[in-house]
């Protein structure tokens, strides 16, 4: 029943025997031990698992892994280089974009997307972008000023203040 | 502006530090349960309950365990040899953890099957044959106590029906009069809705005995991992797990909102494989079994009564509440508290007599009554006091805000004493209010409400201006299963002037590797950054009864504070002597004392600290090291006042929350962006059942929307965009003067966003609606009162 298959994820390949059945999410977590990528339903609801597969931001757990050979698969622990973090990871914590950290890898991977087509995207293109990516804890405030950030970043503008505003 | 008394370099309190412990998450380093993987882990799979109410004819496992892989199925009446069928609840009730012969709501879990892999456990759980004969069950809290209602704790040898106990406050006698007497009286009947905390992380465990050494290491999704290690050894210390060979490790845990106070039966299954199979056994639960199993919160029935005068002042309340506790009562509340903090439901304002009485029953529903980011039943008190409150206030044709200014405990009355007992230790109420209606214009807003009224346009303006009431708490009355609810901090500074931290609680994304350095910093002039936090591992830290209501600044975050307090006395001692002065002649400023007089002689913190191990003065003890278990001399009751702006199509009834602004009062802030981020995501959390969640059952105890597909959890669009901001009344009995902030906005939210609505719904005569406030039951209400004939816009 097993086959063995080869995966590439964040440029490294994994070749692992494993059933045709098996969920990406858990070759990547269980086969590749990446354990960044998190599970957080079962009805491809909350985004936890969303990596890129190509680029293109994928929820990990509504695909099987052999749907994924021979693909380029990105996930949270291949967003650093050497020459540093990633803008998305630092517009995270620069902007207390995360409380308990487990929607975080999902959701940069997605504002990653976000980002590679739009880098100057409005608030409402941000929260309708993620909208797929549920957040229990923040309020998502923080997360949009974080892509916002992160979008400056990118693109070589001046960064936005990450000091928290309030009303007086 | 929040004045800071260290420099940016320590980092004390009123920084707004970035948090120490991103780097790890944002990397994908984060240590979540379901990343514990051990040699040899076995994997657990439960098979649930398709009926609310059921006897179990038969088990068959056969199949299952012809399954390549399958090691065991277990059932109650395996864990029945052991006695380990039953277990106590934070209630004194008890639960089941696994059925032997009858389930009592849908999703129950039935049996457990143990294989080498996940996939082989799902496998197995599938082919296990469970022959139920189906009862009819008892759903609606209300027909719990009919005549024909089944008994359904028949297990217990003194239950003749489905009350489970009565509760009361107040002044009985006195408030009949008032109400007889008054000139106006207001009532509603409300239901908070039973709601799922739903945090992105479920729960789980690995549960990993030694038979060699007798040893149970248990790494769990928990709020309060010392609780965790008593209650273990309390149940399971008769087959030898004994305190001292129980360590109870909670890694980062992805939320916990109250969900992960209790003890599910998952975990104790799961300890009982492991320890009979001898081997590590990891259970993660799905989302769908999370939402249809695990404690739910709230569901409380509220009867809400005001007695006023026509102008304005109000003089009683009144409420009785019908708790729907489902078949146990597991609710996570201190011992004496059935019903927690819900008399905390007088609120802001000033008046001398109330009366409050609740009932509980068991129906055919998972058990609960967490917290759903809130201390103890204040968000049932808050939405009730806050909603008659403008049902008042509309009954006599009174401004919302004015009948609140009104009826205000001033400033000055702090300590103030409520009617149902509690001393309230500071606010500034008027002043909370004064900055959110500034911020909305509201005057203007409401001119702006009547022009389009005019046009027929539905625009709603709510207010809610709450007390909450946290950190539990002082040990005279606060105790979980007899263990005083006081927490813990141990601070040691290494003699290069670092530090390691210890606490007995557990952040769960609250941030306290990073706020709990800062008060340490505030208080010892260390740097924060060199300070390390460290919480959830019971073999290190000091005991404490975990992060829940608001309690860890409160309770562990005094701690520190004293703690540190400690260490700067002996730094004193240590500059005394090398400085060759005596103690009274040295000046503290934040990470130094120097001379009185001379401030060229002095000596840094980190000086003194090595002096501790290297130079210390004879008859001193050596190191630097601190520990402290604070008991609060008090609660501490933080406050805010929040307006909401909504605007409803008149055609679709959508609700679009315009502006949503909330001012709170946590005391001293610790670090404003840190405790901005709790206020935003409980906004969230406040518009979620106000507008959005629910667990809905049919008339045969079946969950209708037990997954993340219909039980909606709001995204970012859902979620608005907060406008938030604070005013600062210190707790005076605090040692620094905060309250506690990760709760309020939950608590306060909802009542605003009702307020709204039905404000923009009164001119059609709408006087209540039951959160959560959908499109469709507008639509319904308006039916009832026969505007819909024609259309509201003409
Ligand atoms: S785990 Fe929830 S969408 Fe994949
Ligand atoms: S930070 Fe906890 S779910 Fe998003």
């Amino acid at each position: 029943m097993e086959k063995e298959i080869t995966l590439k994820i964040n440029g490294e390949e994994y070749t692992q025997k494993v059933e045709p059945r098996t969920l990406l999410i858990h070759f990547i977590r269980e086969n590749a031990s990446l354990t960044g990528s998190h599970i957080g339903c079962d009805t491809s609801s909350c985004g936890a698992c969303t990596i890129l597969i190509d680029g293109k931001s994928a929820k990990s757990c509504t695909i099987l892994a052999i749907q994924a050979q021979g693909k380029e698969i990105t996930t949270v622990e291949g967003l650093a280089t050497t020459e540093g973090v990633h803008p998305i990871q630092e517009g995270f914590k620069e902007n207390h974009g995360l409380h308990c950290g487990f929607c975080t890898p999902g959701m940069m991977l997605r504002a990653v997307e976000l980002l590679e087509k739009n880098p100057d995207p409005t608030e409402e293109e941000i929260r309708w972008g993620i909208s797929g990516n549920l957040c229990r804890c923040t309020g998502y405030n923080n997360i949009v000023k974080a892509i916002k950030y992160a979008g400056a970043k990118i693109r070589g503008a001046e960064l936005p203040s990450t000091e928290p505003v309030f009303v007086e | 502006m929040i004045q800071c008394k260290t420099s940016k370099e320590i980092g004390g309190m009123g920084h707004s530090m970035k948090r120490k412990e991103d780097d790890r998450f944002v990397h994908g380093k984060g240590n979540y349960v379901d990343d514990v993987k051990l040699p040899g882990m076995l994997y657990m799979d439960i098979v649930r309950s398709p009926y609310a109410y059921a006897k179990i004819k038969n088990i068959d496992s056969s199949e299952a365990l012809k399954i390549p892989g399958v090691l065991a199925v277990v059932t109650g009446k395996d864990l029945e040899q052991y006695n380990l069928h039953w277990m106590p609840t934070l209630m004194s009730d008890t639960q089941m953890v696994l059925p032997v012969d009858t389930v009592m709501y849908q999703s129950q879990e039935v049996a457990a099957i143990i294989a080498t892999e996940k996939y082989i456990a799902r496998d197995a759980r599938e082919a296990v044959r469970v022959e139920y004969e189906v009862m009819k069950p008892v759903v609606n809290p209300f027909k719990a106590n009919d005549e024909d209602a089944p008994v359904l704790r028949t297990d217990k040898e003194d239950q003749k029906d489905n009350h489970i106990w009565h509760w009361e406050v107040g002044q009985k006698e006195e408030t009949e009069k008032i109400f007889n007497d008054a000139e106006v009286v207001v009532k509603e009947q409300m239901h908070i809705p039973r709601i799922h905390v739903s945090s992105i992380e479920t729960c789980g465990c690995v549960a990993d005995y030694d038979k060699v050494d007798n040893h149970l290491t248990m790494y769990m999704t928990t709020q309060a991992p010392h609780a965790i290690r008593t209650v273990i050894a309390l149940v399971a210390g008769h087959v030898g797990l004994t305190e001292e060979k129980v360590r109870v490790i909670s890694p980062d845990i992805g939320g916990g909102f109250g969900g992960k106070v209790p003890v599910y039966p998952g975990y104790v299954i799961a300890i009982a494989a492991s320890f009979l199979i001898g081997k590590p056994v990891k259970w993660i639960e799905d989302r769908s079994e999370n939402l249809q199993a695990d404690s739910f919160a709230r569901d409380y029935h509220i009867t809400a009564e005001m007695a006023g005068t026509k102008d304005g002042k109000i003089l009683a309340t009144r409420m009785k509440v019908l708790a729907d506790h489902g078949y146990t009562d597991a609710s996570a509340n201190p011992s004496k508290f059935p019903t927690g903090m819900f008399s905390i439901g007088t609120g802001s304002y000033d008046y001398s007599h109330a009366f409050m009485e609740a009932d509980a029953v068991y129906t055919n529903k998972p058990p609960g009554g967490v917290a759903y980011r809130c201390s103890f039943r204040v968000t049932e008190a808050v939405h009730a006091i806050e909603r008659i409150t403008d049902r008042y206030a509309l009954e006599i044709g009174k401004d919302p805000a004015e009948l609140r200014f009104q009826n205000f405990i001033k400033k000055d009355q702090f300590p103030y004493q409520s009617p149902t007992g509690w001393e309230y230790d500071s606010g500034d109420y008027e002043a909370g209010l004064k900055l959110a209606l500034k911020t909305v214009e509201y005057d203007k807003l409401r001119e702006k409400q009547a022009q389009m009224r005019k046009e027929g346009k539905l625009m709603g303006i709510g207010l809610s201006t709450f007390t909450e009431i946290v950190g539990a708490g002082p040990s005279k009355d606060f105790d979980i299963l007899g263990i005083k609810m006081f927490d813990s901090a141990e601070i040691r500074v290494h003699p290069t002037g670092k530090a390691i931290a210890r606490f007995g609680t557990k952040s769960q994304g609250q941030g306290h590797e990073t706020t709990y350095a800062q008060i340490i910093a505030e208080e010892l002039g260390i740097p924060a950054k060199d300070i390390q936090i460290e919480e959830g591992d019971t073999d290190t830290a000091p005991y404490g009864l975990g992060t829940y209501a608001s309690r860890s600044t409160p309770t562990a975050g005094a701690a520190a504070a004293i703690a540190a307090r400690k260490l700067r006395d002996k730094a004193r001692k240590l500059a005394a002597h090398l400085l060759e002065v005596s103690e009274d002649d040295l000046e503290w400023e934040p990470g130094k004392f120097s001379v009185k007089g001379a401030p060229e002689k002095s000596k840094t913190i980190q000086e003194l600290v090595f002096a501790a191990y290297t130079n210390h003065p004879q008859g001193m003890e050596a190191g630097f090291e601190a520990t402290h278990y604070y008991d609060p001399p008090n609660l501490t009751f933080p406050s805010g006042a929040y307006i909401c702006v909504v605007e409803i199509d008149p055609e679709t009834f959508e609700i679009d929350v315009k502006r949503f602004v909330a001012i709170d009062d946590a005391g001293n802030i610790i670090n404003p962006m840190v405790a901005q981020g709790q206020v935003h995501g409980g906004l969230t959390q406040g518009i979620a059942p106000a507008m959005y969640e629910e667990l809905i059952y049919d008339d045969d105890g079946n969950i209708l929307n037990g997954t993340l597909m219909d039980y909606l959890v709001p995204t970012a669009v859902e979620s608005p965009n907060w406008e938030t901001g604070h005013t600062v009344t210190p707790s005076p009995h605090h040692p620094i003067g905060a309250k506690g902030i990760g709760e309020s906005p939950t608590v306060g939210a909802p009542p605003a966003i009702a307020n709204a609505i039905v404000d923009a719904l009164k001119p059609y005569g709408i006087t209540h609606l039951d959160i959560p406030i959908t499109p469709a039951k507008i639509f319904e209400a308006l039916k009832e009162k026969g505007v819909l004939d024609k259309p509201i816009v003409g």
